[in-house]
Formats: structure tokens, sequence, C-alpha cells
């Protein structure tokens, strides 16, 4: 799961991390009372979960009241990589001498935390990996034994020579460790840490990725989440407990397991039509997920042919029938529908759904190639 | 000959009583895998299906049943723990079929299973089947028929298309293994490619992965440096959008790595075979064996 920039921030902030003050408004008039009481010029910044909000124009320095006033006008209500921007953070802005990287990742190759340092910030870190790759420092972390305080001074004097500033630095190591490994994240991101002319460090800006695994022992985490910042679809199968991904094509897709559903839609594809999303109705399903599933897909006017491929392991194919029966019972579908099961309790599912009017089919790419001609060119059941 | 299980495999079963547990302890049981205990605390000295003894703790049940090897159906929150306490039990193979297993827990199980040394496969995965012999997971049996191809994926349901079609086909299997679709796991494609070279029994290897991560990459170097024997492989997700995590917490492309080109690149720079549907398997198999 995403979170907000300012929201990453209050983590940082809290387990000590230095960050500029900074607050989020809604409108112009909120964000011109932020900077006036700030008495000094200010950054307003697009909170919404895209990369390149700089690019985009979502991030804009102010000199005075006014003038925040005026960008936060302009950034509110843009639209950054098909998001709209509901609000801005008005935050400090800072006077910079230097700027680092900082970052911790997951890493699936030693299958630790690995922190990312680099002295060439405020730029994309994996362009300097790709090219500059000797000015990036690379320390796993063992989380047995917690960042040990000479990786962190290791990290500091890489970033500053100055003994003061390394541990300074070394300091906000040890507090992102912290505040990485208490939000269950998969990646903490200071980018940049500034240095100031005065020689203090401060987190200019802060990005966080926290793993979706971790958020039923985290409530607090998962109480962050902004539905606003997703598709509406998205959002309506994460609450079925569906994993929903809309894509651009026409052919509906319901597949069990990510795996199979990847490889469905990839032999849409290959035979010539485009998949309208990613469903995976996971292992254990029940008829009403199947429900749930086709209201999601057919309430997608893009959708032009329904394909279900279902391999019933744990899954009971029969369980598929009767919600593909009661749904369609429900709202009569619009759309051609194929069908294609096989194993566990397979014979009662093609019972239930001859019985009921349904074609049912067994074999994988036949049933793909029919739902791809159907889609192109349309045709009732 | 097979690889990591056989009829000699002593199988735990940790959380025998809960749902899913039960039921496929009984599926186990069917096949013919050895099933000599079970785990659940607090119910230790009952009888699951009046027959498997339960055990509160790993350590009782390997103690009084010899076992070698564990499996673990436990939920989410308990699954690292249940990690932890096979490795300190002794068993040598611990099989984790748990999905949702936040993966900062599994920094933590994985260099402490790794220094007991235990194999662990998964979490996230459907487990391991050796055909007429032992099955430890969730495959389903009656797909599967033994023969000589040694079948690894990252993924549950799509393995099972794929040796459904191979069975069909009459291509049976020496093993087939799920490794599971997160992004920190206790078994790679290398690990299960280098158990199916030394392995006779198995003559060629299909190998069914996905976008996201590098392991792939790495395993087509390791086929093209170290293996004699064929490798046919598959990559789901070639339609999948960037940034997009495709259900498997693993299947998320970031940047430019991880994509499924750049995977299909690196098995035809090993000289593998590239199966562009499952169906593929079959034929670019046949014509290696």
């Amino acid at each position: 799961m995403n979170i907000h920039e300012y929201q990453a921030k209050e983590i940082f902030r809290a387990h000590g991390v230095p960050i500029p003050p900074g607050e989020v408004a809604r409108t112009p008039e909120q964000a011109e009372e932020i900077a006036a009481r700030y008495g000094k010029a200010v950054m307003v910044k697009a909170q919404v979960h895209a990369g390149g909000r700089g690019k985009a124009g979502g991030v804009k320095f102010c000199k005075t009241p006014a003038e925040a006033r005026e960008k936060a006008a302009a950034i509110l209500g843009m639209q950054i990589k098909g998001l709209t921007v509901e609000q801005v953070l008005v935050t400090e802005a800072a006077d910079i001498a230097s700027e680092a990287y900082v970052g911790i990742i997951v890493d699936r190759a030693t299958k630790k935390p690995v922190f990312m340092v680099s002295a060439a910030g405020g730029i994309d870190i994996e362009e300097v990996a790709a090219t500059t790759p000797e000015k990036i420092l690379y320390v796993p972390v063992d989380v047995r034994y917690g960042l040990r305080s000479y990786q962190a001074m290791q990290m500091g004097f890489f970033l500053h020579e100055d003994v003061k500033r390394a541990r300074a630095a070394a300091r906000i190591m040890g507090q992102l460790y912290e505040a990485f490994m208490a939000s269950g994240a998969s990646l903490a991101e200071i980018n940049p840490l500034v240095l100031t002319p005065e020689g203090e460090l401060i987190a200019v800006d802060g990005k966080m990725v926290i793993d979706d695994n971790e958020l039923d022992r985290r409530p607090e985490i998962e109480a962050l989440r902004d539905d606003s910042s997703e598709e509406p679809s998205e959002v309506e199968a994460r609450l079925a407990n569906l994993t929903f991904i809309k894509l651009e094509g026409n052919v509906g897709c319901v597949v069990n397991g990510a795996g199979l559903a990847m490889a469905t839609m990839d032999l849409v594809k290959y035979y010539g039509g485009e998949p309208a999303n990613f469903l995976d109705i996971g292992g254990s399903s029940n008829p009403e997920k199947v429900v749930n599933a086709l209201r999601i897909i057919t309430s997608d006017p893009s959708v032009k042919a329904i394909l279900f491929n279902i391999f019933g392991g744990i899954t009971r194919t029969d369980d598929v029938a009767n919600g593909i029966v009661t749904a369609t019972k429900q709202n009569p579908l619009k759309v051609p529908i194929v069908i294609r099961l096989t194993g566990t309790n397979e014979e009662i599912a093609v019972k239930i759904l001859e019985d009921n009017g349904f074609a049912a089919m067994t074999d994988m790419d036949a049933a793909v190639q029919k739902a791809v001609q159907l889609a192109t060119t349309g045709g009732a059941r | 000959m097979s690889v990591f299980i056989d009829n000699g495999t002593r199988l735990i079963i940790q959380g025998i009583t809960g749902r899913d547990g039960s039921f496929h302890a009984r599926q186990m049981m069917e096949y013919g895998t050895q099933v000599v205990g079970g785990v659940t605390p607090g119910k230790g000295g009952q009888r699951f299906d009046d027959t498997v003894p339960i055990f509160n703790t790993m350590a009782e049940a390997v103690r009084e049943t010899g076992a070698n090897t564990s499996v673990i159906y436990v939920p989410p929150p308990f699954a690292a723990d249940a990690m932890l306490e096979a490795a300190d039990s002794g068993v040598k193979l611990i099989v984790c079929i748990t999905e949702g297993v936040p993966v900062l827990d599994m920094t933590l199980v994985y260099p402490f299973v790794r220094e007991k040394g235990a194999r662990l496969i998964g979490p996230n995965c459907p487990g391991l089947i050796t055909p007429g012999q032992s099955k430890v997971g969730i495959i389903p049996g009656r797909i599967c028929t033994p023969g000589n191809v040694g079948v690894v994926s990252r993924s549950g349901t799509l393995t099972y298309e794929i040796v459904y079609q191979l069975t069909r086909a009459g291509l049976g299997q020496s093993t087939c293994v799920g490794i599971g679709g997160d992004p920190i796991n206790g078994t790679s494609f290398i690990d299960v490619l280098r158990a199916f070279e030394a392995d006779p029994d198995t003559k060629a290897v299909a190998l069914m992965g996905e976008i996201g991560g590098t392991d792939e990459q790495e395993a087509a170097e390791f086929v093209k440096e170290q293996m004699t024997k064929p490798v046919v492989g598959f990559i789901a997700g070639q339609t999948a959008p960037p940034g997009r995590r495709m259900g498997h917490a693993g299947a998320i492309i970031s940047g430019s790595s991880g994509t499924a080109a750049e995977k299909i690149q690196s098995f035809k720079d090993a000289g593998m075979g590239v199966a562009q549907r499952p169906i593929d398997f079959v034929t670019l198999l046949q014509e290696r064996m």
C-alpha cells in the first residue's frame, strides 16, 4: 500500500527524523493561511500516489502566502498520471547546501532490508544505479541484530567527511530504520536528505510503501489508506477480498490463482485480444466471491465478453458454477460469457451450468480463443 | 529417485486441526504420504481422525515420531513462529503453504532456517509432489503421473494447469515443486534446478516463472553454466502493467527490471526452450527428451 508524503513524514518525525514543519491543505485559502503562519517561503506539494510530481508541475516554491494560494489553486484538481490532486502539503522551504539520497528496501537477493545511500541526492536513484553505481553504498541489515552503530556510521561517513555531520546522518539512518521496521514497510525513502548552509540535516521529501501483508496487524497504518487515490472498481474488489486490476482491453477475465490469471491474460493477447482486467478470486472461493467478481466486471462498459478460467484444486468448481448462476439470475448478462473449468467437482459444476443454459468448456486454449472471438464480433450467448 | 520427498518422507502437519490443515491432511494421507503426526498447541494427546497423533509442540512431535519433514497450514500471524519452531525441532525439510506472511517476518526466518541446516520451501506455495510416492502440500494428486519431467514453479494453479497438460500428453513427472510467489522464499529456482540436475530420474525440466525480481534470470544463468539436462521455461505476466502487484507479492515490475521480455530473453540466451503458451511445454519437452 502506498501512503502519502505527508503521512510518511509524520511517521519519520515520530521516530525523530528532522522534518521541516508542514501541514496539509485542501483549499487555496488553507494553503495561504499555513504559509502566512510560517512567515517564510514554502513549498506547495501535490499529495498523490504517483512519481514524477515535480516534472508534472505538482511541486512549487512560493515566496509569499499569496503565491502559495495561487500555486495551490493551480495544483489542486490537477491530474498527475490519471490521479486527481485533492490535497497539497504546505511545508517550509529549506536552503540547500547539498542533497543526499537515503533509502531502505527489502532486497530479494540478500533477503534482508538493504540501505542504499548516495551523495547524488534529489534525483532518480534508479538512474544513478544504472549509470554510476559506484556512487551508491549498499548496507544489508540482519534484522536479528538490527542496524548496528558501525553500519550507520559507515553510511554517515560515506555522505560526510566531517565527523559531526557523519554522526548526525548516522542518527537519521537509525531513526529511518526504526520507522521502516515499526511500520511494516517494504520501502522507506528520504530523497533528498538536505544539508543546509547552517550545517543542519533535514529530510525534505519522504516516501513509504507498506507491505500489504502487514496491514492486518497494523490497523494504525491501514487507517492511512486513501481510497480516493485508487480506481473505484479496485476499491470495491478489495473490500470483497478479490485481487483486481483494471486494464484497457475488452475481455473480462475471472481466474483462480495469480499465476494462472496472468497466464490467461497473456493467452488472450496471444490469440489477438486484449484483457480488460486482472482478477484473481483466490484459492478457497465461495459462490459469493463469484457474484462480486461478475458484478465488478460487468460494470465496466468496455467489457465485450467474459471469460472464466478455473482450475479447481482447493477451489471447488461447483461453487464457481453456483456463483455464476446466482449472479446472472440477479443481473442478466448483456455480453457473452465463456466458461472453462476443470478439476475438483467438475462433473457437478458442468451439470449445474448446463441445467441453467450455460455451456462449459474444459480446454483453456479453446476457451480463450472463443472469448477473444466473441469480444471482437459480439454475438449472443 | 526424485527430489526432496519420496516414500521415506515422514511428515508432521503444523495446524492439522485447522480448516485447511485438516482438509489437506486427509488428501495427503489418501495419496499415500506417511503422515506421522500433527501439531496443534493445546490438543496434544488427541488423535486426528482417530489415527494420527497430535502433539503440543514440534519438539515433542519429532522426538516421538522421528519425522523428517513438516508442512505448515497455520494463519499468517503465526506462520513465522511455526517455521522457526520447525527448524528448531530438527526436521530438514519445511514446507510453508500459508499465504500472506509479512516479508519482514521472512527476513527473520530465512537466516535462522539456513543456520539450522534445514530447507524451507515457500511460504505462499502449493508444496511439492513426487507422483506415486508422496505429496506434501496442496497439489492435486490426480493431475500428476510418475515420469521424468521435473517441474518447478512460482505459481499454484498455473502449475496445475501445466502439469495436467503434461499428464494428458503422457509426460509424467519426477517431482513437482512450487517454490511460491513471495519476494523472499526459502528455496529458489536454482536450488531446485541443482537437485533436478543431480536426480537420475529427471530427464528434462519445466520451469514456470513470473514477472518481478531476477530469480528467473539467475536460473537461466545457472542453466547455461551448470546444467546438462534440457530446460523449458515460461513467464506469466507478459501483459502486466509496470508498477502494479499482480496478486503475488513478488509479481510486480519495478522500473525496467523484472519484465517478462527481459526474462524470456535470458531463457533464450541460455539455450532454453521458451513456451509461449502453457500447451507449448508438451512439444518443447518431447523434442528435447
